[in-house]
């Protein structure tokens, strides 16, 4: 798959805090995202996953690089023009869900459907489409409370599908969550970014992740530390190429 | 959705929601109770000029309100009066204090008002015992039911002393208040200057009517000219001067306001508290769904539309409680007004009250940086 990335950050810089306790939480880190792909964003804790990720997903400003996304500038844009971009083009998945715990599953879905200036009706099917592709269709009038943590953390993965956006971006998805549905939630995020050719990120420290992934960056301190790519062979065994991508330091 | 997530939100805590229902609900009957007085007051205290029938009232000079207007005017200004050109008539009315001794004994303050039966001036209205030609029968007066306790009588035929003589009650009206608390009393012109003891030409107000097609501006300033010593007041005039002595020299309409501003404070506070306290709860949600790229207008509607919400039930419950105590207010000596128009307004006013409280629990949202949605 040959194809253009739909969204490239360069040499991302990110200051956060201020005075003295001001820290340089990303160094120059670029950073590719194609279409088709779930990529997983690795590394120890304080490394600034969390700090790339609201960067890529047009939550946080970067202090000096460039972020494009499908195909437009999106540094520098003001809060209301990031707001937009994100509502246009990024679905988010949080670890600890972040659903309206006033809002039945339904509700949850289409409340991002209404974000985006959907009619009722079309928010209605879109959300219960997303709902059944997550497996959740016998679920829709169910509230979070009532909910296992894999089943909220899928009504999140269809909040985040339902409107279509092109990247997906998630921060340690599966940390919340048991084995089984861990693996659900990864196979789920997986299936997303083969069928629906979207670009899909997870940060995670999860090693139960790896194999979900077609490709894993792993960032260490503000920058990003190594690659590997995940090779089909005929055996139809996965491991990974380490095409390593050493950034000059400093 | 606005509306969903915002009732459920709402109602999410209902502690707070109730907190917030009382507030409102309080503030909305203080305000009404406050403005249903001074409107209620201010109604009482134009009914006699506009129930009277003049285009010009003439004064003794400085009269400061209807019941004030001193016993200073004689035939001779009536003459000057009708000798003005389009002044078709000039109608002599009579309104002094006077002592009302009680049957049983005891005494209070009245405000007796003279007027000719013949003359189309100033006549009782709401007429529900009796009728106005009795008046004219030997000691007849017309009193108002509300006052019946006050005054020491029952109904017709009931006798009593007015300063220097006596009067039998011979019509009974419904609905004239007096905002001075000491009721009215109707009787005849004549009548009204013998109690008195005043000259047998002497009264306190003419009523002109021009005629057809006459020039107001003009008649007035001729008027005044041949009056010399007179004032010549349009109705509004009087009315104003009325409102002017008993609302405000007095203090009265100014406390009235005050209430009512104070209980729009208290639901302010009320409401800013509650709605900035339900907001810092929910400010994960508020940053999810900044995060999910909902616009700041967005979110600011779901605040506004939570505080509509409260406003229109607050509104309501209120209403309902001003309206009973409106209802039950009708048959004392100071009722309350309530008409479609001041309901209308006190909507307008609660929901922009609430709009106001809501304001902090804005700001509070727009300071939100999407990027706590991330656990750190
Ligand atoms: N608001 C902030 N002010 C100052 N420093 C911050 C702020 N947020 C994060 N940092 C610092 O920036 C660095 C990167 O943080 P970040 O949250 O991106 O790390 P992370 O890789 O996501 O870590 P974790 O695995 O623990 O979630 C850390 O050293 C952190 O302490
Ligand atoms: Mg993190």
């Amino acid at each position: 798959m040959k194809s253009e990335p739909v969204l490239e950050a360069t040499d991302i810089v990110k200051e956060l805090g201020q005075g003295a306790g001001k820290v340089r939480a990303l160094k120059g880190v670029s950073l590719s995202l194609m279409p088709g792909e779930l990529t997983l964003l690795m590394g120890p804790s304080g490394s600034g996953k969390t700090t790339l990720l609201s960067i890529l997903g047009c939550i946080l400003a970067p202090s000096a690089g460039s972020v494009t996304l499908a195909g437009q500038r999106v540094d520098g844009l003001d809060p209301e023009a990031l707001a937009g971009v994100r509502r246009r083009n990024i679905g988010f998945i949080f670890q600890s869900y972040n659903l309206f715990p006033t809002l039945t599953a339904l509700e949850n879905v289409r409340l991002a459907l209404d974000v985006r200036g959907m009619s009722a009706a079309e928010t209605v099917i879109r959300a219960e489409t997303a709902l059944r592709e997550v497996g959740l269709g016998h679920r829709l009038q169910s509230y979070p409370r009532n909910m296992s943590g894999g089943e909220q953390q899928r009504v999140a993965v269809a909040r985040a599908l339902a409107g279509d956006p092109a990247v997906i971006l998630a921060d340690e998805p599966t940390a919340a969550l048991d084995s089984e549905n861990g693996h659900q939630v990864m196979a789920l995020l997986a299936r997303i970014a083969k069928e629906k050719g979207r670009a899909v990120l997870a940060v995670t420290h999860d090693p139960r992740t790896h194999s979900y992934a077609d490709r894993i960056v792993r960032i260490e301190d503000g920058l990003i530390s190594g690659e590997e790519r995940r090779v089909e062979t005929g055996e139809n065994i996965t491991r990974y190429d380490l095409t390593r991508k050493r950034k000059a330091n400093g | 959705m606005i509306l969903t997530l915002a009732i459920k939100n709402l109602f999410h805590d209902r502690i707070r929601l109730a907190v917030t229902l009382v507030g409102i609900l309080f503030s909305v009957v203080l305000v009404s109770v406050q403005l249903g007085l001074y409107y209620g007051a201010r109604k009482m205290i134009v009914a006699m000029v506009d129930n009277a029938n003049a285009d010009l009232w003439v004064t003794a000079y400085g009269a400061k309100s209807f019941e004030e207007g001193g016993v200073l005017l004689n035939q001779k200004d009536r003459h000057a009066a009708l000798s003005v050109p389009g002044v078709a008539s000039a109608v002599p009315l009579y309104v002094h204090f006077s002592e009302w001794r009680k049957p049983g004994g005891g005494s209070t303050s009245t405000i007796i008002v003279g007027f000719n039966p013949e003359d189309d001036g100033l006549r009782p209205w709401g007429l529900i015992a009796g009728d106005e030609s009795s008046i004219a029968e030997p000691g007849g007066v017309a009193v108002d039911r509300t006052y019946l306790n006050d005054l020491g009588i029952i109904g017709i035929g009931d006798t009593a002393q007015i300063d220097f003589g006596r009067v039998r009650v011979t019509a009974i009206t419904e609905g004239i208040r007096s905002f001075t608390m000491s009721p009215f009393v109707f009787t005849t012109l004549n009548r009204a200057r013998a109690l008195q003891n005043q000259p047998s030409d002497a009264f306190s107000y003419l009523l002109v009517k021009l005629a057809p097609g006459t020039d107001m501006a003009r008649a007035r300033t001729v008027l005044a000219e041949r009056l010399g010593n007179r004032e010549v007041l349009t109705k509004s005039e009087f009315r104003d001067r009325s409102l002017q002595q008993w609302l405000f020299s007095t203090g009265a309409g100014v406390a009235l306001i005050g209430g009512a501003l104070l209980g729009l404070l208290v639901g302010t506070v009320i409401v800013a508290q509650t709605l900035y306290s339900s907001t810092k709860d929910h400010l994960t949600e508020f940053a999810t769904l900044r995060a999910l790229g909902s616009s700041a207008g967005y979110i600011h509607r779901v605040i506004l539309t939570q505080a509509a919400f409260s406003a229109i039930i607050g509104y309501c419950l209120g209403m309902a409680i001003a309206l009973a105590i409106t209802t039950l207010s009708e048959a004392t000596a100071l009722p309350l007004l309530m008409t479609p128009w001041l309901a209308a307004g006190l909507f307008a006013i609660t929901i922009g009250m609430c709009a106001v409280s809501a304001i902090s629990a804005i700001l509070k949202v727009t300071k939100i940086d999407p990027a706590m949605v991330f656990s750190r």
